[in-house]
């Protein structure tokens, strides 16, 4: 079966004074139909780049250069805009990283949601209504009748955050990208709002992707991972493997940068900063934080090699290691 | 459960909070509240001008011309034997009439050209503030004067001559709040759920634009009202018989100095009393919705 969503050899830039940015540099990826993939990355990594180029929302100075991003068969990057309208928020749609300023403050909240089954079911305004307070009853919200009628900013965050979810799961789309969810949220509504997430994928049969920097919310979700780095895929794996056998020495110095308290070992940051994305060398640009680097890392870009049947990094370290050892 | 419902019901005292904090730094300021009674009694007597009139202010009197105040004609009468407080109550309603239809013409007209601007952004950008330039490269009021002498200065004209000249001020202002909101995570979240762009930029971005624009609609009334009045005192404006208080100023000058102090003395304060009351009143506003006051109770 052809997976939902296909992104291959995605380059996204943005033209800036000092020169031209590569914020996305190749990137390959692949969501299955009901997966949860992580995309996990520092700030800065591209991440949030790559999902707003699913919905073809890079605003000048940015634009997308090349690549395919095929859904459900169809190359969304050919798709006219009056037709790419009908994607968004229909069959594909977003949970942004700060609810309270991802709702409109001068609409009430359940007008929002409402507005899009008039949108894209061409609802009428009681039917949309209906719908509306069975959504917001779904995520969890007590009294939808009285929240559909506040503001934003008379809601707790967590709330908001709800009816976000509520908002992009209302028109039962195929694809759910959700940037940093729960990053905005304190830990136990955190909790809460991951648990609707993974409760609500399943049933409404939705895919999910989960931006994030935080290991332990793809530990707790995921099905599969993708790390980002500087704009380029360098690994992807599921999710058990990714946390066992990390095989790209940035997967490893992410790993060892999780907090434990059940073992003696200490948490090392990853050394080194994301490197400038302005006039980026042409090989690995992990190679400067590299403690593995090769001669060839600075010049020639690693192409992706599959370590198992769901696990494949781009290293060529990795690669010469392997050689080395075959068997192993 | 509770985490939720409790942190609504701040949601809800905060907002209330607000609306008293802004209802106690208003009442604070006497200033500001006598601004705002007399902009109401103003629209108030202009509303009510056919019940409060004690004369009809068109009915030329022979035997009354040019009385000075008394009991009969509390203000004095003009060269016509008109009686003056009539005259002002009437006139009123012809000036703010005419500065509230220009002021909303020309803030339509802004609305419509920045939010445009700024959220296109580009070539429309680039023409539409050309545009406005080119109207701000003339002195507003003498902009205005061609306007009426060209066009004729039917009443209409005149609304037509502010509302042009009015229109840079609400477009600059506009695309800069567009500037500012299109980048919020509402923007993107209302791209991202597939709007048609009219209805982002007008139905949900436009609105978070509003604040202030409101300050500056209050600003930019008393300067229509100054500019009704100027242009009809020098008989550009609002023509007679109709009274209008510029044109009212405007035949008192000539009696001045043979003691006829009335019949130019009230009308003008009247033009003065609006104008600053406007000001005064745009400026509170301009204090009570600034964001870095917001915080300060």
């Amino acid at each position: 079966m052809t997976p939902l969503l296909e992104i291959r050899g995605l380059d996204v830039e943005f033209a800036t004074d000092e020169g031209v940015v590569s914020a996305v540099d190749g990137i390959d990826l692949g969501v299955g139909r009901g997966e949860v993939l992580g995309l996990v990355g520092e700030s800065g990594s591209g991440k949030s780049v790559t999902a707003l180029a699913v919905f073809r929302l890079i605003r000048p100075p940015g634009r997308i250069v090349r690549g395919t991003i095929r859904f459900e068969g169809r190359d969304l990057l050919l798709l006219p805009e009056d037709e790419m309208r009908r994607v968004r928020g229909a069959q594909i749609s977003m949970v942004f990283q700060s609810p309270r300023t991802a709702l409109n403050p001068l609409l009430p909240v359940g007008r929002q949601i409402a507005r899009l089954y008039a949108l894209h079911q061409g609802c009428a305004p009681a039917e949309a209504r209906r719908r509306t307070l069975e959504m917001l009853g779904l995520v969890g919200i007590p009294e939808p009748e009285r929240r559909a009628r506040q503001y934003a900013h008379q809601l707790s965050g967590g709330t908001c955050q709800r009816v976000m979810i509520a908002m992009a799961l209302a028109t039962s789309p195929r694809l759910l990208i959700a940037d940093e969810p729960t990053t905005g949220l304190d830990v136990s509504i955190a909790a809460q709002i991951l648990d609707l997430l993974r409760d609500l994928g399943p049933r409404t049969g939705a895919s999910i992707v989960l931006i994030t920097h935080d290991l332990a919310v793809v530990a707790g979700l995921c099905d599969r991972v993708a790390v980002m780095h500087a704009g380029q895929l360098v690994e992807c794996a599921d999710v058990r493997t990714l946390f066992r056998e990390p095989a790209h020495p940035y997967t490893r110095a992410l790993v060892r940068s999780i907090p434990r308290v059940d073992r003696e070992a200490t948490m090392e940051p990853v050394p080194g900063a994301v490197p400038s994305l302005l006039a980026a060398p042409p090989g690995c640009r992990y190679a400067e934080r590299c403690p593995e680097v090769l001669d060839t890392c600075r010049r020639t870009r690693p192409a992706p090699i599959a370590l198992g049947p769901r696990h494949e990094v781009a290293c060529h370290a990795v690669e010469a290691a392997r050689a080395a050892a075959p068997r192993r | 459960m509770s985490t939720l419902a409790s942190g609504s019901a701040e949601g809800v005292a905060g907002r209330r909070g607000r609306a008293a904090v802004a209802w106690r730094r208003l009442s604070r300021n006497s200033l500001s509240l006598a601004a705002l009674a007399a902009i109401l009694l103003i629209i108030v007597l202009a509303l009510a001008a056919p019940l409060v009139a004690p004369w009809d202010p068109d009915a030329p009197s022979a035997e009354d011309v040019l009385q000075a105040p008394g009991w009969h004609h509390w203000l004095g009468t003009d060269i016509y034997g008109r009686d003056q407080l009539s005259r002002i109550v009437w006139a009123a309603r012809v000036d703010l009439l005419v500065a509230l239809a220009a002021t909303a013409m020309a803030l339509t007209a802004g609305c419509v050209l920045g939010a445009l601007a700024g959220y296109r952004g580009g070539l429309v950008d680039q023409a539409v503030m050309r545009a406005v330039d080119t109207i701000m490269a003339f002195p507003a009021f003498i902009l205005a004067m061609g306007i009426t002498a060209a066009a004729g200065n039917a009443t209409a004209n005149v609304v037509l001559a502010i509302a042009i000249t009015h229109v840079p001020i609400y477009t600059r202002l506009i695309r800069s709040e567009m500037l500012r909101v299109r980048e919020m995570e509402y923007a993107e979240a209302a791209r991202t759920v597939g709007n048609p762009q009219r209805r982002i930029i007008f139905y949900h971005l436009l609105p978070n634009c509003f604040p202030p624009v409101i300050v500056q609609a209050t600003l930019a009334m008393g300067f229509a009202i100054l500019t009704v009045a100027a242009l009809s005192f020098i008989g550009l404006g609002i023509q007679p018989p109709q009274s209008e208080w510029g044109a009212m100023t405007a035949e008192g000058a000539s009696y001045i100095v043979s003691g006829e102090w009335w019949i130019f003395l009230f009308p003008g304060l009247a033009i003065m009393v609006t104008v600053l009351a406007f000001n005064l009143v745009g400026d509170t506003l301009r204090d009570l919705l600034d964001p870095r006051m917001r915080g300060v109770v």
